[in-house]
C-alpha cells in the first residue's frame, strides 16, 4: 500500500503546474527544478530583534557588510534560492527597475544566494546591468542563509525577503513559497512603513 | 485510513490533470484561431487587428523593447489609415496590477496594459517565454484568426508595422 501511495503522489507531482514566465534573456539556459516543498528550513530570526550581522562578497568584487548600513539606511536582503533557475530568474530583474522605489524610502536592496561568484557573475549579466549589490553566500557554504534560519535540506536557500530598518532591526520576514515570486507590493508596502 | 488516503490521492491526481489540461503546450498557430480566453474589451468596431503582447515586469528584454512598443503604438497613432484599426493589449504573465502599473509608468505605456497575476492566459497561450506577440484578425463576430505568433520584441518597428498591415489585409 505505502509503495502505492508514493508511486501516485509521484504521477501527481509530475503532472503538477508550475507556472512561471521566463524572460527570452535568458534562452534556453534555465533548468527547470519542478515543483518543490514550499518551506524546507526552520527560520532562527523573528521580527523586532537585531538581524545578525554579516560580510559578504559581492560580484562587484566588494565586501559587504550588514553593518555597513547601521544608521544610514534600512536594508531589503532578498534571498533567492539558486541561480539559472525559473522562478529566481525572473525576480531580481524586475527590482532592477524600480530603483526609485527603494531610495525613496532610504533603503539598499541586497541579493543573496548560496552561489559562487562566477556563477552570479554569468547569471545577472543576462539581466542587464543591476544597481545594487548581489553577494555570494557560497562558503561557508550557506552560512548566512543558516545563521537566518533559511537553508534548505538540499543547500539551497528560502526565496526570503528580509527588511531590516537603520537601527538593525529586524522589521519585516516573509520566508515565501519558493515556488512563487512575492509580489513587489509587499516590499514596497513594508518599506513605507519604515518612513 | 486505506480510504481516506485513496480519497485524498483522487483528489490531487484530478486537480493535478486539471491544470496540466489548462497549460496548452504549444503557442496560437498563424492560421489558426485564437484560443478562447477573458481579454478586456479594447477593440471597437473600427479595429480590424488586435495585438497581444505577452511580457512581463521581470522580464530585461521586455524592458528593452518597452522604448519599441512606444514608437511602434506612436506610428499606429499618428497614421490617419490606421488609427483605430490596430489595437494593442499588453498582458503582464504572472504579474500584478501593481507590477503592470510600475511597468506602464517606468516605460511611459499608453496603450493597455493588464495583469495576468495567477497565469491563467499565459497557460492558454502555451507558456510562451516573453516578450511575446500574437496579432490577431478580428473579422467582426467571426474566429478571430491568429495572423502571427513570434517570441521576440522589434527593434525595426516600421518594419514589423508593415508586416502586420500586409498579413491582416487592413483596408
Amino acid at each position: 500500500m505505502k509503495r502505492k501511495i508514493v508511486f501516485a503522489l509521484l504521477i501527481a507531482g509530475l503532472f503538477a503546474s508550475n507556472a512561471f514566465a521566463l524572460s527570452d534573456a535568458f534562452k534556453g539556459n534555465i533548468y527547470n527544478v519542478g515543483k518543490l516543498k514550499p518551506v524546507d528550513s526552520v527560520l532562527k530570526v523573528k521580527v523586532g530583534r537585531r538581524a545578525p550581522d554579516f560580510t559578504l562578497k559581492a560580484v562587484s568584487g566588494k565586501k559587504i557588510s550588514l553593518k555597513d548600513y547601521a544608521g544610514k539606511k534600512n536594508v531589503v536582503l532578498s534571498f533567492v534560492p539558486a541561480a539559472w533557475t525559473p522562478v529566481c530568474s525572473d525576480q531580481w530583474p524586475g527590482y532592477n527597475i524600480v530603483q526609485e522605489l527603494f531610495e525613496e524610502n532610504s533603503a539598499v536592496l541586497l541579493g543573496i544566494t548560496v552561489d559562487n561568484i562566477p556563477t552570479l557573475y554569468s547569471w545577472t549579466n543576462q539581466m542587464g546591468h543591476l544597481w545594487f549589490e548581489v553577494l555570494s553566500d557560497f562558503w561557508p557554504h550557506g552560512a548566512v542563509a543558516s545563521r537566518y534560519g533559511i537553508l534548505r535540506s538540499d543547500g539551497t536557500a528560502e526565496r526570503a525577503i528580509m527588511i531590516i530598518d537603520k537601527k538593525g532591526i529586524l522589521r519585516y520576514v516573509d520566508v515565501h513559497d519558493i515556488n512563487e515570486r512575492p509580489p513587489l507590493e509587499s516590499i514596497v508596502r513594508q518599506l513605507e512603513k519604515l518612513r | 485510513m486505506k480510504k481516506q488516503v485513496a480519497v485524498i490521492i483522487t483528489i490531487m491526481l484530478i486537480l493535478a490533470s486539471t491544470a496540466f489540461l489548462h497549460a496548452a503546450t504549444q503557442p496560437p498557430q498563424v492560421g489558426g484561431t485564437l484560443p478562447v480566453m477573458k481579454l478586456p474589451n479594447i477593440a471597437d468596431s473600427k479595429a480590424q487587428v488586435l495585438i497581444i503582447q505577452i511580457f512581463s515586469m521581470y522580464c530585461p528584454y521586455c524592458q528593452k523593447d518597452a522604448p519599441n512598443m512606444n514608437r511602434f503604438f506612436s506610428l499606429i497613432e499618428n497614421n490617419p489609415g490606421l488609427k483605430g484599426k490596430i489595437k494593442i493589449l499588453g498582458i503582464g504573465a504572472g504579474n500584478t496590477q501593481f507590477e503592470v502599473d510600475t511597468f506602464k509608468k517606468k516605460y511611459k505605456v499608453e496603450f493597455p496594459l493588464v495583469p495576468d497575476a495567477d497565469f491563467t492566459i499565459h497557460k492558454i497561450v502555451g507558456e510562451v517565454r516573453t516578450p511575446y506577440f500574437i496579432v490577431v484578425k478580428l473579422n467582426g463576430s467571426q474566429k478571430m484568426e491568429v495572423v502571427y505568433s513570434k517570441l521576440g520584441g522589434h527593434e525595426n518597428v516600421e518594419a514589423f508595422l508593415a508586416e502586420v498591415v500586409q498579413l491582416s489585409g487592413i483596408k
